[in-house]
């Protein structure tokens, strides 16, 4: 397989062309933050968390949609970078009513870890005074927009892993929102397969599983992932015969 | 010319109020009113919201009887599902609920008021306080420091953490006790006893030291609220509802909480953010006045007066001896340290039950059900008293309507009344002492109230006092 030499941070690796830097800086050992990318979903680089500075390029790109390139220099955590994610993620905290002492997710939520590894305690920005009804209709889940970031992780799982395509985004700027089949209670979507991908892949506590309280999220990140993998090595096994 | 004394803010109580006397022409007292000065609407914006949420969403009411607002939310949430918690789960609530007492009384009585009990209501301000307590009688502060923090071990031994523990939920609650802690509890319980016994024996000492100070708290007669058990006895958490006349006749039969409204009306008035809640049985219209007939009181005076016994050997003694003393119903506010003190006997010796019940903590926790009911009234007695969380929910369990109706909001008419007790005795023209203040605040600190839940609010409690004129020209404003 071709490669290409670069620095992520000083360290020099080799990394596979068509990889994009932030696997090769996972590889490195570098961890880069980011809320909407989850291995095994296509990328969108919609969270723009994951942005890093390239030695010669103007502006900052993000890491999970810039694939390797040769020599490059590449800075994850610059001053410039760190202020950039906390004033984004100071945008999303505003954006919603993410209240964690009554959020199922709080404990197991990213956006959460997030804050706290980069030292988001308060948020400036004055948040919206719209109230946005939960949607309990879904006989297992449920979806609390006020709780959203918009990363699109369930429309993914959703289109990509279960093939159902329930999950879909509607409106546009501060009115964006996920939308059910064509805009009907979730508990009405005939696409809706219950699998609870969507519940999985979720980073904060929008989706949930009824009946749950509390910091009692029980469903693992990796289960969309570890699908995705496991597909893989049967298509591999396909190949192979 | 008339006047009008203004007290703002009132110190070492929970929240935000002023309170205000006005004075006639001749200085005598004309008209006092307790004032809260505070709003937060947790039955506003809790609408929309799940129903799973609603015990963790209004524990932040309040960061002293968080407990309570879990406890009666989650039971609030059972009766939406239309189940009963299993056994061990609601065994280990009331265990909670017991930690909850024993620490908040605590803090009401050996923190806050027993500066103004032991080192005296014209004691020096700067010193009367908790640490002028260290200073002057530090076994008390000791002792009183520890049942504390022994009611706070046992709220985090089940919920994890002392304050906000997020952990009944509707069905069940949502981890079992950590046993490590339980032997540590088990370990120290005894000592707890001990230190509990102990203040109980100091109360008389503390009547007598206060005599105008006891004839002036409150002591009026009045309707007494709360929970009893199905047999009568002392009950904090499961049973039914119980009026008792100020002779300590049953007024009507006992009733379960989902017929509260049958039994209290509530009424707003301009000048706070706090409701008057009354008995509906009095006169059938509203309470006119601070002598209004549906006036009641609820929280540890009303439990003991409401009690035929406690159903524990050292609290039933304590409780026979206060009746020896003071009356089968003890109608001085005063008293509600007395019976706090036999209330912190009474947790204590409970908890020793709990804690060395082999049974504790054993079977399922949780009953499981969907949105059964449209409608659950929950009901549990707070610290300070009777607490009533009402919701309403869609089929979905999605949160239309919550009514909350909070200790400190029973006691508003009889806090009313106490206020003008105590300023008809100790306030003579508008030159009014500072221990005159003092007392008054103390008058409202007898009930142990927090503003915060009630008007479901936050923050310190400041007092204000106003000295009014009859046309309600401000004459002498003190604030601390």
């Amino acid at each position: 397989m071709a490669g290409v030499n670069l620095k992520i941070d000083g360290v020099e690796i080799e990394a596979p062309v068509g990889e994009n830097l932030m696997q090769a800086a996972t590889r490195a050992g570098v961890r880069v933050p980011g809320l909407c990318q989850l291995d095994g979903l296509s990328v969108v680089g919609a969270c723009r968390l994951c942005m890093v500075e390239i030695a010669g390029t103007p502006r900052p790109r993000p890491a999970c949609a810039t694939p390797v390139g040769e020599s490059m220099d590449v800075h994850t955590d610059t001053p410039r970078l760190r202020e950039h994610r906390r004033v984004l993620l100071e945008m999303l905290f505003a954006e919603g009513q993410h209240i964690c002492a009554a959020c199922v997710a709080s404990g197991a939520c990213e956006l959460q870890n997030l804050a706290a590894e980069l030292g988001v305690d308060h948020v400036n920005f004055t948040p919206p005074p719209t109230r946005l009804e939960m949607d309990l209709s879904h006989p297992r889940f449920g979806y609390d927009p006020s709780r959203c970031v918009l990363c699109t992780r369930c429309v993914r799982a959703c289109a990509e892993v279960e093939g159902a395509f329930t999950w879909g985004v509607a409106g546009r700027g501060r009115e964006t929102h996920l939308v059910a089949d064509l805009g009907v209670p979730w508990g009405e979507a005939e696409s809706c397969t219950s699998c609870g991908k969507c519940v999985s892949a979720c980073p904060v506590g929008a989706l949930f599983e009824k009946g749950t309280s509390v910091g009692e999220r029980r469903v693992t990140r990796a289960l969309v992932s570890t699908l995705t993998a496991r597909r893989d090595r049967e298509s591999h096994r396909e190949v192979l015969k | 010319m008339p006047r009008t004394l203004l007290i703002d803010p009132v110190t070492r109580i929970e929240g935000h109020a002023k309170i205000t006397v006005r004075l006639d022409d001749a200085g005598a007292v004309q008209d006092t009113r307790f004032h809260v000065t505070e709003f937060r609407g947790f039955e506003a914006f809790c609408r929309g919201r799940s129903v799973y949420e609603m015990p963790a969403l209004t524990a932040r009411t309040c960061g002293i009887c968080p407990v309570s607002h879990v406890l009666t939310g989650a039971k609030a949430g059972d009766a939406v599902l239309g189940v009963e918690p299993p056994p061990a789960a609601r065994a280990l609530r009331r265990m909670m609920n017991l930690g909850q007492i024993l620490q908040s009384h605590s803090l009401s009585f050996f923190h806050l008021s027993a500066p103004d009990l032991l080192l005296g209501f014209d004691s020096a301000p700067g010193a009367r306080n908790v640490f002028g307590l260290i200073d002057a009688e530090p076994e008390i502060a000791r002792r009183g420091i520890r049942m504390r923090r022994f009611g706070q071990e046992v709220i985090a031994a089940l919920g994890g953490r002392k304050i906000h523990p997020a952990w009944a939920v509707p069905g069940g609650v949502l981890g079992n006790i950590d046993p490590e802690a339980v032997e540590r509890l088990r370990a120290e319980h005894e000592t707890i006893v001990h230190d509990a016994k102990w203040a109980w024996a100091r109360y008389g000492e503390l009547v007598d030291a206060h005599p105008a100070e006891v004839a002036a708290f409150g002591d009026f007669p009045s309707l007494f609220f709360g929970i009893v058990s199905p047999d009568g006895a002392w009950e904090h958490h499961d049973g039914l509802l119980r009026f008792i006349d100020a002779e300590g006749n049953r007024v009507g039969e006992d009733f379960p909480a989902e017929r509260y409204a049958e039994f209290i009306g509530e009424v707003a008035d301009a000048d706070t953010y706090l409701k008057s809640p009354y008995h509906l049985g009095a006169q059938g219209g509203a309470p006119v006045g601070p002598q209004a007939p549906g006036t009641y009181r609820v929280g540890p005076l009303a439990r003991v007066n409401l009690a035929e016994r406690m159903g524990t050997p050292l609290a039933d003694a304590a409780l026979a001896d206060f009746r020896g003393e003071f009356g089968r119903v003890p109608l001085g506010s005063f008293h509600y340290h007395g019976a706090r003190l036999i209330e912190i006997l009474a947790c204590a010796e409970q908890l020793g039950e709990l804690l060395n019940d082999p049974e504790l903590g054993s079977g399922p926790l949780r009953a499981e059900a969907g949105i059964n009911r449209l409608r659950g009234v929950g009901v549990s007695e707070a610290p300070r008293g009777t607490l009533f969380h009402d919701y309403r929910v869609d089929e979905d369990g999605r949160i239309t309507g919550v009514r909350m109706i909070i200790a400190t909001g029973h006691n508003n008419l009889a806090m009313n009344r106490t206020i003008g007790q105590i300023a008809e005795a100790f306030v003579k023209g508008p030159d009014v002492a500072e221990g005159a203040l003092n007392r008054i605040e103390a008058g409202i600190r007898a009930y142990d109230p927090c503003l915060s839940c009630s008007t479901h609010a936050v923050g310190q409690m400041p007092l204000v006092l106003r000295v009014e004129a009859a046309d309600g020209t401000l004459l002498r404003e003190l604030a601390r």
